[in-house]
């Protein structure tokens, strides 16, 4: 616990001393905190009146004299809204008005903070614990500060929105009066955590902290962040995977061009380097031109001419979260192709048994009538917004970074690694992120950045163009997945059987639904080797693995002549009541629940047979979630009328911003669903902007959204990622009853393979 | 390099860039005027839509020696205190979720109402789609336009 305070002075949170003197911080730092948030309120103008002095509690929060108090967020911002939420679970425990809270996120500092990561839908859950026992011993303290001030009994002060009570004195205080001698306290141990039912920040909608800054365009992203001598890089990559570097042709003309001080070419990572589970990187060797601003680069990206050659296969180890593993780059130009053929391949073949229930072998044999679909789905880009980027300052063995990331403790050690420093001399400032999607999981841009810097000594900003975001990419693999299903000469479902694989990993979950609601049931995967990199994309293989079930469940319900949602009810019943196996990773309840919310709220079954409507229900990132989705193709087009949504992710901290949350991944599921694609041709990604790689857009978007929220006391779960998944079973099932027509290949709606 | 003279936000400034350098640079780069964002360079995504003489353009798509005597204004200039009706429409929606979209989507309503005080949903949808969000807030930014005083 620090017990120093500061006169009126923001507190830089790059750890002081790193990078001493260097330069003018164009508005980074003392513009979040200066202009911070309007605490959910529109109208003001600017936040809470800032103190005199500050008062470090502990490390999420210190307390202003004037009881204005500084929440610290310590997971990164990419829009899921935990700059917001976070502070809202401290604040409910300190019992602050949440007008006087100010939101900051935290400097990144994994002895403080812990895992500072996004990703997985795990903020919320992993941080709910921490935050509140942060906010109710900060509360317990100031209690005790004001008993020892007052002289009386601890037990008889209370607290109410920033201020102390001492009713049979009739004496108060604001937090902020005692918060020095609070600071001076022991942390206590043990403290009690406010009852469900009296929570009254938590469940109550908060605007995003950061909205006003957004709507004016403050300096809030990795690409807006700006040093005094700062250049700007870019890089130039194979445009084949499957290619690396051979020689760079013009190199004297290019780097005489006006406005560029370097090109060369380099090498991410060291020889034999062990990767950690996001060093993912899709071409080992890089060109970087250094320039004074981004046009006169990208003139002379444009103009550089760079021999390539055929990169030899090579064997990578990793160690990352799932232990010790190796991958088998094979050489080659891939196509997308070939891939579809030898998917189809693998899918004829036995595999990898991962799950058997009872002997499905003889049920087969047995049933009367086999359903046998197969599904597949094409690569994915991730394309957030902000194209990645990072800013880096090497000054001799010290690096500064700053960009945006999901996992700046993934890539401390990397670079430590690469550029033989301890992790002591680097220091990482989170930015907030033009979305992540789990493509900022993988930083090997801030390693490029800080190569680059250290190359030419200068600080440096690293843009990827978007030709380069989209083709240099860690993206969602091709998958494909055959569901059978055997039925009995009674019409009922005796055994299911799942080959699933993908091009280079499995999209497998065995022990997910329908496992344990089937007495005979068979799990088995494969996959094929690429060179094509792939890594996390929103709700990594359930957003495929979801589309699949859910669809084959749909056609399986109609060849037995039940309702969709009561054939998937009945299942969840015999899960709940007999399950079948061991390890069955949901909770049935919870599970049906959803599907009856959504039956409820969108009037599945009541007077709907005009609607051509898709339900679809799935777990992931331990939540549930299930949609109704309503289509009408009209001129030819797929429209979607309207989704209903429920889902149960326990507690919501903030319902609106879950909701615009949940919102999101609707869209991006439709969008993806119907038009999301990459293909390869010869190795080369066949798109690589926005004018070919279609996106959803707002006329294509849903015209409307209802999100609702199962009513839960239990302990909040993930978000960000349970909505989308599910979506493509919906749409899938809903261009069934639109068109009449079952489509078992995604996009559903794109322009089919090239070639 | 060329110096020119142009209009950003009611004032004039002086740049030195190559005369093709995409406005959207200048502003960025020379002008520090980063609010408008880089997303595709190509005008497909209109995430670097300012106003040209009123009218939204994609910044990406403009060269500089192609300014000229046209007023320009950029999200930081379109009002003093964010409390352009546009804006306040979209914080009472809480339409952002990670916002890098947002300032080109403003800018392209906000020019939209100019023109059109009162666009229908056909309009709107036609207007809009020029713009990406890829975090999917379509159905907020439809509410939050249409919320506005002289939408209706
Ligand atoms: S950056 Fe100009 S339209 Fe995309
Ligand atoms: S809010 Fe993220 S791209 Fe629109």
């Amino acid at each position: 616990m620090s017990t120093h305070s500061e006169i009126n002075q923001r507190r830089r949170f790059l750890k002081t001393g790193l990078l001493g003197s260097g330069g003018l911080l164009l508005g980074f730092n003392w513009l979040t905190g200066c202009t911070n948030n309007t605490a959910g309120h529109v109208d003001a103008d600017s936040g809470p009146e800032l103190p005199d002095t500050w008062q470090d509690i502990n490390a999420y929060l210190k307390i202003g004299n004037n009881g204005t108090v500084t929440i610290y967020t310590p997971n990164p911002e990419f829009g899921q809204g935990v700059m917001t939420a976070m502070p809202m679970i401290l604040a409910e425990e300190l019992d602050v008005d949440w007008k006087d809270v100010i939101s900051e996120q935290a400097p990144f500092n994994a002895e403080k903070f812990g895992f500072q990561f996004t990703g997985g839908s795990r903020g919320i859950m992993s941080r709910w614990a921490g935050l509140r026992q942060a906010g109710a011993t900060a509360r317990q303290m100031l209690i005790t500060a004001a008993a020892q001030q007052w002289e009386v009994p601890v037990n008889e002060v209370s607290t109410k929105a920033g201020r102390l009570f001492h009713s049979a004195s009739d004496r108060s205080a604001g937090y902020g009066e005692v918060a020095t001698i609070a600071a001076t306290l022991p942390m206590p141990e043990e403290v009690p955590l406010k009852e469900i039912k009296d929570f009254s920040i938590i469940g109550n909608s908060k605007k995003n902290v950061q909205g006003r800054q957004i709507v004016t365009g403050h300096p809030l992203f990795g690409i807006d962040y700006r040093k005094e001598g700062m250049l700007t890089a870019m890089i130039v990559h194979p445009p084949s995977f499957g290619q690396k570097f051979h020689r760079i042709r013009n190199l004297d003309e290019v780097k005489g061009m006006p406005g560029i001080r370097d090109v060369f070419h380099f090498q991410t990572y060291k020889d034999g380097f062990e990767k950690g589970g996001f060093d993912t990187n899709a071409f080992p060797e890089l060109v970087a031109i250094v320039g004074d601003s981004t046009w006169p680069v990208m003139k002379a990206k444009k103009a550089l001419l760079v021999d390539w050659q055929e990169q030899e296969a090579f064997v990578e180890s990793i160690n990352g979260f799932r232990g010790k593993t190796t991958r088998n780059v094979p050489t080659g130009l891939e196509n997308s192709t070939d891939h579809e053929s030898r998917m189809k391949e693998m899918a004829a073949i036995p595999g990898r048994e991962v799950r058997k229930d009872g002997d499905p072998e003889r049920a087969f044999q047995s049933a009367t009538k086999v359903l046998e679909r197969s599904y597949s789905a094409p690569f994915l880009a991730h394309n957030c917004m902000e194209p990645m980027n990072a800013f880096a300052h090497v000054e001799g063995d010290k690096v500064w970074i700053a960009g945006p990331l999901q996992a700046p403790g993934m890539i401390e050690p990397t670079i430590a690694a690469r550029m033989d420093i301890p992790v002591e001399n680097i220091d990482i400032e989170m930015t907030r992120m033009g979305g992540g999607f789990g493509r900022r999981a993988y930083s090997h841009y801030m390693l490029e950045a800080a190569l680059i810097s250290q190359q030419v000594k200068a600080p440096v900003q690293l843009i990827y163009s978007r030709e380069d975001d989209m083709t240099n990419g860690i993206y969602r693999p091709a998958y494909h997945a055959t569901y059978r299903a055997a039925i009995d000469e009674n019409g009922q479902l005796t055994a299911l059987h799942i080959k699933a694989g993908g091009v280079p990993e499995s999209p497998l979950f065995a022990n997910r639904f329908p496992a344990g609601s089937v007495d005979n049931y068979l799990a088995e995967e494969w996959s094929i080797d690429s060179n094509i990199t792939i890594g996390a994309f929103r709700a990594p293989r359930s957003n495929f693995m979801a589309g699949a079930e859910q669809a084959f469940l749909d056609e399986l319900a109609e060849e037995l002549g039940k309702d969709p949602i009561d054939f998937r009810l009945e299942l969840l019943d015999r899960a709940k009541e007999n399950p079948v196996g061991e390890q069955n990773d949901y909770d049935p309840e919870r599970y049906a629940g959803v599907l009856k919310l959504v039956r409820k709220k969108s009037g599945w079954g009541e007077g709907d047979q005009d609607l051509q409507r898709g339900v679809s229900a799935y777990f992931c990132h331990n939540s549930y979630a299930a949609h109704v989705l309503d289509l009408k193709i009209e001129d030819g087009k797929p429209v979607v009328q309207k989704v209903t949504c429920a889902i149960d992710c326990g507690i919501v901290v903030n319902p609106d911003a879950a909701a615009n949350m949940a919102e999101g991944g609707i869209v991006d599921g439709v969008g993806n669903a119907l038009y999301g694609e990459l293909t390869f041709t010869d190795g080369k990604p066949d798109k690589n902007n926005f004018d070919t790689y279609r996106m959803i857009r707002m006329n294509e978007a849903p015209k409307e959204i209802d999100v609702h929220f199962v009513p839960s006391e239990i302990d909040p779960t993930g978000l960000g990622e349970p909505p989308f998944p599910p979506v493509f079973g919906a749409m899938a099932n809903a261009i069934y009853k639109a068109t009449g027509e079952r489509r078992y290949r995604q996009p559903f709606w794109g322009e089919g393979l090239k070639g | 390099m060329t110096s020119y003279q142009i209009e950003v936000n009611g004032k004039a400034r002086q740049v030195n860039a190559d005369p093709d350098t995409p406005l959207l640079w200048v502003l960025r780069d020379n002008l520090q005027l980063v609010g408008t964002k880089y997303g595709c360079g190509v005008g497909s995504c209109g995430a670097c839509t300012v106003h040209v003489d009123g009218f939204a353009m994609r910044s990406c798509q403009l060269p500089l020696d192609q300014v000229g005597e046209q007023s320009i204004t950029t999200i930081e200039g379109l009002s003093e205190h964010g409390n352009h009706p546009v804006q306040r429409a979209w914080l009472d929606h809480d339409v952002a979720q990670c916002g890098y979209c947002q300032a080109g989507q403003i800018m392209t309503v906000s020019a939209l109402l100019n023109h059109s005080p009162n666009p229908d949903d056909a309009e709107i949808e036609a207007t809009m789609s020029g713009n990406i969000c890829r975090c999917g807030t379509y159905t907020r930014i439809k509410a939050a336009i249409k919320s506005i005083d002289s939408v209706g």
